[in-house]
């Protein structure tokens, strides 16, 4: 009986191979996880965009649930998500940073008038010297950030209201819940 | 009919560029080929089936910058690969490293010819054992 049978093996080993790649055939393989979840944020010294006499450090993510945002006046993706990151900035204490990347002042300056600003601080990475040192491959990225400096999550792409919900608000709550766990 | 011919011939004349970048050449010939051998094996993430060598995105001129930097400075081979680990993950590397969770991709080759051969070769003794059937044709 057993013997029998025994032709069955690599026919299940094929099916077992069959079913790996058929899911791999709809994975995205430009969103490539990041080396950096929970690890601490990569130290840079940075201009900040409105004044190029200020330098923004990553100690300014210290004490409170933020998010970095690489952004440039040039990308599309960051058209689309600028909405998304003016609600989020109106409607949640989350602060959102902004890395403008690889970017020219005066038209990331122009961009921010006409749209909106959502963010509290935007440091200049024109060169891409930080952007390399966060493992940076495109703008739009969003990197979720604790109150120790420490890097939860990142997102690849515009952020939409459903990857808001589904990534990000469950993180920054029990980010929050340790926070005020270790506080107490 | 001679400008054609023209055209065609200035064709033929226009040599294959190596280098994206012409200024891309290193002056001292050891650290160029180290700088020539890397970015050729460093996936360009923006369009992932380019190494950094042949891509005109300006993320891999930016990569090709820091590892033409890394290079001037001293840096060898694993200082520079471990760099750009450290920051874009072993994806990044067209060669993978050897790590806990590709070992299947690393041994599973191998695993997989040593069960084949050992089941050749119990195969093959078994057969050997039969009786040989005279009346077989």
């Amino acid at each position: 009986m057993a013997g029998k049978l025994k032709f069955l093996i690599p026919v299940a080993v094929f099916a077992g191979m069959v079913a790996i790649f058929y899911q791999g055939l709809y994975k995205d393989p430009t969103l490539v996880s990041s080396p950096f979840i929970d690890k601490a944020a990569p130290a840079f010294d940075l201009p900040t965009l409105y004044d190029d006499q200020r330098r923004m450090t990553e100690r300014e993510f210290r004490g409170k649930i933020s998010l970095f945002n690489v952004w440039a006046s040039w990308c599309p993706g960051c058209a689309r998500e600028h909405d998304m990151l003016l609600t989020i900035a109106h409607t949640t204490d989350v602060p959102i940073y902004g890395l403008n990347w690889k970017d020219e002042r005066q038209a990331a300056l122009k961009w921010l008038l006409e749209r909106g600003n959502p963010y509290e601080v935007n440091a200049v990475d024109r060169d891409n010297i930080t952007g390399i040192d966060w493992g940076v491959y495109g703008a739009p990225e969003t990197f979720l950030i604790d109150a120790d400096g420490i890097i939860r999550y990142k997102h690849i792409g515009p952020l939409t209201p459903e990857i808001w919900a589904a990534e990000f608000l469950p993180r920054i709550t029990s980010a929050r819940a340790m926070l005020a766990g270790a506080g107490s | 009919m001679i400008r054609a011919l023209t055209f065609s011939l200035l064709l033929w004349l226009s040599l294959p560029a190596h280098a994206i970048d012409p200024s891309d050449k290193l002056e001292d010939p050891v650290q160029d080929e180290l700088y020539q051998r890397i970015t050729e094996e460093v996936r360009c993430l923006v369009c992932q089936n380019q190494s950094i060598a042949n891509s005109t995105a300006p993320l891999a001129a930016d990569l090709r910058r820091e590892i033409r930097r890394m290079i001037e400075e001293g840096s060898n081979e694993t200082e520079i690969k471990d760099f750009l680990v450290e920051r874009y993950g072993d994806f990044v590397l067209y060669r993978p490293r050897f790590r806990s969770w590709n070992l299947v991709l690393w041994l599973g080759p191998i695993v997989l010819l040593t069960v084949g051969f050992i089941a050749l070769v119990v195969n093959v003794r078994r057969r050997k054992n039969l009786p040989v059937d005279e009346d077989a044709p």
